[in-house]
């Protein structure tokens, strides 16, 4: 509990002055009534989770007010609605498309393998020993990162790696025919590296959500495998599965690292763009369409999960 | 034992069986199965004539759950055969099998409502839609349920959601009805109108029935016969009531209702001594008893008499109050403890503490090697 | 309750080979799973073939390889120490006293995944203080906020396993006092929950890349981009290892976890688990 206080005592001092410790004073409608009595008690009931509200409003919310109202501003104050305009014009909406071109190929393919997979592991009915490697392969694997994975596909296939050079004494040279580790393809195959393992992660649970009860009545009532899948199955799960290639998308539209590491910013993607903007490339006037750009990328995720929670509630009263 | 109620609120659509299918007989023949060191089933052989309810009884791990699943086509024999109208089916597919089966819980599609769920198999053998609803929605109407037609499973509660089950089971029309638990994971009193439920269907269709349940109030109440297992095999198959009172092994004995079991000597010539009283041993009795003559006699708690009496041979411990018969606990000399049931109205004076005679009536009584 | 415990060990006795066919042998399953298997491990052996055994040796000695991986590693510590700190107290406080908030607290705690740390990081370098961006330890408060829901989630699915009102209330009616009761009682079956959150919790840290470059600190991660260019080699050895270390690391707290959790009966570690729950209603 110590450590708590510790915690909220030092962003206590970031920013925002009345940020800190004025929990009620910000909300007084909350209160059931404003009496003293019913607000005493009323922080009384609450006190438990302010230090994870302080933390995470100091943490986030404060961060991404200040992006979300930089977004409009000019560089010297003022509100402008140039910075948007900006970031949806030209190189930057150019940087959206691929984004998002990018993360929907790296949503949905490893989307479906990633079922494939899980369903073959986990619905094997012996085999403990492979289910437990797998669940800490994917999560070591969902969880690395793009950093060691972009160098491991570089001595992989990149211009000058293993499988590069046995393609070419085997004839064929993938750089010859417009293959390239370093543009939007190239990454997307790097992407599902760390793609497909979140998401046999994710749809776990909703695999072991799948009765064997519902599986053997389907048996029973004369239903062949693919209809069990195409009546029972496959309705239950589609939820789950579009809810989470939903987080798939997301997760791909955020990732910066991958796409750093190997091509050191090269390509047009707008979480890279807005990197650059941290790098100081910044043209005089446009400081802030970096925080422009990172609104509009917060808002396509948000639409994501909002669809994303949704699809969830509905699978999570079927498999109950 | 057989319960027949009068038929429920919801006799609308009856359905009879046509003239074609008279019924189907089943056969477990020699069924055996082993899951690695494991003997599920040894040997495992049962007949069930058509229209029958055999209900299959045991403690968990008796392997009745095994052979149910094998006669449904989920778990195959090791050896053995299940033939149902003589014919083999062993190697028919499940979905094959034109069997209905009801499983202990959640096993309704959740995806679908009533109607849908009760159609499927019909589904499955393309029944056209609409007569597909018709035929759903008379079976629904049969368990009583057509105005939850629409509900999803998760709308429903459990015995709900078995009754579904039930008429999803029975749609399809099947040759045989095979139940596994299907009560088990019910409240008391939903058991109880499920229980009649159940029969009086199955009654009415004339389906051949297997039913399995480790409950035996349940499988005394319903079933034609009643067959108790124990490690893989069938102690016993008969009527309820012959079970009841003929008792072919001492673990069936002890199993089905309660049974005292005291201390005796056997006294020869078909004689045994117990509780002082020298009573005959019942012809079926229990084989294999000692040849030191130190035995058990079972006895069920009605089949025990009482009195009140000074310096008697035990002294009531407790008494537990059932209804309209009282079960009063006596503890004989020799640290043995019996359940005499009574009428209640005669049990005032039998306050705990009473010295009492317990006695044995001159009928044959059944004896089981000491334990 | 335990009838529907029970209903689940019931339901489903090992299948084998169904009749009809002869001792089927899923032959999709092995399919897809070498394919995997090629998929997932080229990448491996062919940056093992490129590194060559010597620059794996070699990683080690290179400059700044321990500075970084010290850095990471303190980064680790602090941030999983934090975490932990702030979400087991507001976890357990939110089932005990405040079942509605915990809807939201869900809501909350995926907002971290919305938003990138791209977009994090400009907002932060924009209203932190300048004496917290000095210190490479603001790292860590951030990332107690990229680890919020992976944490979260584990200690609540451990919480809803526990049954968390029951234990305590049974513990406070045997006389225990709260401290008593967290320690003794929580926390004890709470292990493998926690556990599970710790390992998220350094996998995340150890391979954060994003804010740490952007933060310009030389994390483990950043190291091995912005080493020495020239010899492609010692980086891909470096991620390597790098992968190498982390899965033995969350194997080794995995395999723990999972003995310490068969003793209690408490299951395996998983390291995404989402408890569902389940309810039965009766006529």
């Amino acid at each position: 509990m110590d450590q708590t206080v510790a915690a909220s005592g030092a962003p206590g001092s970031l920013a925002d002055p009345g940020a800190s410790g004025s929990g009620p004073a910000r909300e007084p409608g909350r209160a059931a009534r404003l009496t003293v009595p019913g607000a005493l008690r009323w922080l009384r009931r609450v006190a438990g989770i302010v230090p994870f509200g302080v933390y995470v409003t100091l943490g986030l919310v404060i961060p991404m007010i200040a992006v979300a109202i930089g977004a409009f501003q000019k560089p010297n104050g003022g509100f402008t609605m140039d910075n948007i305009k900006t970031a949806t014009h030209g190189v930057y909406l150019h940087g959206f498309e691929q984004s998002i071109v990018l993360a929907v190929i790296t949503a949905i393919l490893p989307g479906i393998f990633g079922l494939l997979i899980a369903y073959a592991i986990f619905t094997a009915k012996r085999g403990n020993v492979l289910r437990q490697i797998s669940i800490t392969a994917s999560g070591v694997f969902a969880n690395f990162g793009g950093v060691p994975l972009a160098f491991l596909f570089i001595a992989t296939i990149g211009s000058s790696g293993l499988v590069t050079q046995w393609l070419t004494d085997l004839g064929f040279n993938p750089y010859d025919h417009g293959f390239n580790l370093y543009d939007l393809g190239g990454v997307a195959i790097v992407y599902m590296y760390f793609q497909i393992p979140l998401m046999v992660l994710v749809i776990l649970p909703a695999l072991e959500g799948l009765r064997p009860a519902w599986r053997e009545a389907a048996e029973n009532l004369g239903a062949r495998t693919w209809q069990y899948w195409r009546h029972v199955g496959g309705p239950v799960l589609l939820p789950s599965f579009l809810g989470c290639v939903l987080l798939l998308f997301g997760s791909a539209l955020a990732a910066y690292a991958t796409a750093e590491a190997l091509t050191s910013g090269a390509i047009p993607l707008t979480s890279i763009q807005i990197g650059s903007f941290l790098n100081g490339n910044v043209i005089p006037g446009q400081e802030n369409v970096g925080k422009a750009l990172g609104l509009g990328l917060v808002v396509i995720i948000a639409v994501a999960m909002v669809f994303y929670v949704l699809l969830q509630r509905r699978a999570a009263k079927w498999l109950q | 034992m057989t319960t027949n109620t009068a038929p429920d609120a919801a006799t609308g659509g009856e359905t009879r069986r046509t003239a074609q299918t008279q019924g189907t007989s089943l056969v477990l023949r020699n069924l055996s199965r082993a899951f690695g060191a494991t003997r599920a089933l040894d040997g495992l052989s049962i007949d069930i004539a058509s229209g029958e309810l055999v209900a299959l009884l045991g403690p968990s791990g008796c392997g009745k759950t095994t052979a149910l699943r094998i006669v449904a086509g989920f778990e195959s024999a090791d050896t053995g055969s299940v033939l149902v109208d003589g014919k083999d089916i062993s190697r028919v597919p499940a979905a094959k099998r034109d069997m209905g089966m009801v499983f202990q819980s959640y096993s309704l599609f959740p995806n679908m409502n009533a109607l849908d769920n009760v159609g499927f198999g019909l589904r499955m053998r393309k029944l056209g839609s609409a007569q597909r609803r018709k035929r759903a929605g008379e079976l629904l109407d049969m368990v009583g349920l057509a105005p939850q037609a629409k509900q999803f499973p998760h709308q429903l509660s459990g015995g709900q959601q078995q009754r579904v089950a039930l008429a999803r089971a029975l749609a399809i029309e099947p040759r045989v009805l095979l139940l596994d638990e299907p009560l088990s994971a019910l409240d008391a009193k939903v058991r109880l109108q499920l229980r009649e439920q159940i029969r009086t269907l199955q009654q009415r269709l004339g389906t051949t029935t297997m039913f399995v349940t480790h409950d035996q109030e349940e499988a005394l109440s319903m079933a034609d016969r009643v067959g108790v297992m124990r490690r893989g095999n069938l102690e016993q198959i008969a009527a309820p009531d012959e079970l009841y009172d003929h008792p072919a092994t001492a673990f069936v004995a002890e199993f089905v209702g309660i049974m005292n079991r005291i201390p005796a000597e056997l006294a020869g010539s078909g004689m045994v001594t117990c509780v002082s009283c020298t009573v005959p041993v019942r012809g079926d009795s229990v084989s294999d008893l000692g040849g030191d003559g130190a035995v058990d006699v079972l006895v069920r708690p009605e089949g025990l008499t009482m009195e009140v009496a000074q310096n008697g041979n035990g002294i009531v411990t407790t008494r537990t109050f059932l209804g309209s018969v009282t079960r009063v606990g006596v503890l004989l000399s020799g640290d043995v403890t019996v359940q005499i049931d009574k009428p209640s109205a005669e049990t005032a004076a039998l306050a705990p503490g009473t010295s009492v005679s317990v006695t044995l009536p001159m009928d044959p009584v059944l004896v089981a090697p000491r334990s | 309750m335990a009838a529907v415990a029970d209903t689940k060990a019931v339901e489903s006795p090992q299948r084998t080979a169904r009749p009809g066919r002869a001792k089927s042998f899923p032959v999709w399953r092995w399919v897809i799973l070498l394919v995997a298997a090629v998929y997932f491990l080229i990448p491996l052996w062919s940056a093992l073939r490129f590194a060559g055994i010597k620059a794996l040796g070699s990683v080690v000695s290179q400059a700044g390889f321990t500075d970084a991986l010290w850095l990471s590693v303190r980064l680790a510590i602090v941030t999983t120490v934090i975490t932990i700190a702030l979400m087991l107290p507001t976890a357990v406080y939110v089932h005990l006293r405040l079942p509605k908030v915990r809807r939201l607290l869900e809501g909350i705690t995926i907002l971290p995944i919305v938003i990138p740390p791209v977009v994090l990081s400009v907002g932060v370098l924009q209203v932190a203080p300048g004496f917290l961006k000095s210190t490479p330890y603001v790292l860590a408060l951030m990332y107690v906020i990229l680890a919020m829901p992976f944490a979260y989630r584990a200690i609540d699915a451990g919480l809803r396993a526990l049954d968390l009102k029951t234990v305590v209330e049974a513990s406070n009616s045997l006389g225990a006092g709260w401290i008593t009761t967290l320690f003794r009682v929580v926390l004890p079956n709470l292990t493998t929950a926690l556990l599970s959150a710790t390992v998220l919790t350094v996998a995340l840290v150890l391979g954060e890349f994003t804010m740490a470059s952007l933060f310009l600190y030389q994390t483990f991660p950043v190291w091995i981009v912005v080493f020495d260019q020239t010899s492609g080699q010692i980086s891909v050895a470096a991620s390597l290892l790098a992968l190498f270390v982390t899965w033995l690391f969350l194997m080794a707290i995995t395999v723990i976890g999972t003995r310490r959790g068969r003793r209690t009966g408490r299951g395996q570690v998983t390291l995404f688990t989402v408890a569902r729950q389940e309810t039965r209603g009766s006529e």
